[in-house]
């Protein structure tokens, strides 16, 4: 019997119809669905329209995706990523705890829950330092602080923010590196490929939706081990795994679970989308 | 192409034959972003997009 796949979106982007066209190429048949489109009875969730055997889910609204993953593996569909990946890698705080437990080196980062302490972190880290948002992308209000007097602005416009989540201090050394960072992609323990992405010449972050320029990076050994081991330290899946170049070696910043491909594909000769379909497939026939 | 109509400033907004449902078009009279839609019958609509949330990315 011929098992079905569907895609989970709520904004049709390049990846979403870089995937259709793909899975036609392929002659596979998926089903795409707007997660926006239909309400849940969560006290029946068998009633749940068909969604196959596997589900890849695609929302760019974190929350979204990841409480319909809950619902999801509640009817015991097969989600990629699912629910404990997505969980971990969309918060900041919850990937570094997990990088940390299975040794695998991360910036220092402090979390704090009140300015004053978040203050304090600052003075132990030293500046210039980073505040993140816990959760969130594209290096949206992602802050170089370089002193106090900009630690007290950027806390003090958080502050603000009538968002509880924005409360919650994320402060990370700043990293002495060369001006990009590298981003792996890895389906569980298969390293897919790799890039590099440049600042671009107004900006410090390596963001592609900020600018970045994007150029092939070689997979050495060590690049690999610590992609598979940052892969099974989330609970694997389809994974971009974002690292640094410090003087003392390769640190893991941060680990992406509904991953954009776009600006990875025109840098590789890696097709992107091919592979992820193939790790559905595979996972499909066991 | 289909020619459709902008539900903000009535400008004309080109959507490919192609498209998909939740594909995102915008107005190049006005710029505002609409996100296509196909009801039962398979007929189109254009529907204000949502705008980027704190959540949005990776």
């Amino acid at each position: 019997m011929q098992r079905s796949l569907s895609i989970l979106y709520d904004r049709v982007r390049w990846e979403e119809k870089t995937l259709l066209e793909k899975a036609k190429e392929k002659r596979i048949n998926v089903k795409l669905i707007d997660a926006k489109s239909f309400p849940i009875n969560l006290t029946n969730v068998n009633s749940l329209e068909d969604f196959g055997d596997y589900v890849i889910q695609r929302c760019v609204g974190y929350f979204r995706g990841l409480h319909l993953t809950a619902i999801l593996e509640a009817k015991n569909l097969s989600v990629v990523n699912s629910f404990h990946t997505s969980l971990i890698c969309g918060n900041k705080l919850l990937t570094t705890l997990h990088l940390t437990k299975a040794n695998i080196p991360t910036p220092k980062t402090y979390a704090a829950f009140s300015t004053e302490s978040a203050l304090d972190a600052l003075s132990e880290i030293g500046y210039p330092a980073i505040s993140k948002p816990i959760i969130g992308s594209w290096g949206r209000l992602i802050s170089l602080i370089r002193d106090r007097n900009g630690a007290e602005t950027v806390l003090e416009h958080r502050e603000m923010m009538n968002n509880s989540l924005l409360k919650i201090y994320y402060i990370q050394e700043m990293v002495r590196r060369p001006p990009r960072d590298i981003r792996i992609i890895v389906m569980d323990e298969n390293v897919v490929t790799a890039i590099y992405r440049s600042s671009s010449s107004n900006s410090w972050r390596t963001n592609v939706a900020l600018g970045a320029k994007v150029s092939p990076c070689r997979v050495n050994d060590e690049i690999r081990d610590l992609a598979i081991r940052a892969s099974n330290a989330v609970g694997g899946g389809i994974l971009a795994v974002d690292a640094m170049e410090s003087k003392e070696g390769i640190l893991i910043h941060e680990i992406n679970s509904t991953i954009e491909f776009k600006g990875a594909s025109s840098a590789s000769k890696v097709d992107i989308a091919e592979e992820i379909l193939d790790y559905v497939l595979q996972k499909l026939k066991r | 192409m289909v020619d459709c109509k902008c539900p903000e400033c009535d400008g004309d907004v080109d959507v490919p034959d192609d498209a998909l449902d939740g594909e995102i078009v915008s107005c190049p009279d006005c710029g505002e972003e609409f996100e296509i839609s196909f009801n039962e019958k398979k007929e189109l609509s254009l529907k204000k997009a949502e705008v980027v949330a704190e959540d949005w990315g990776e």
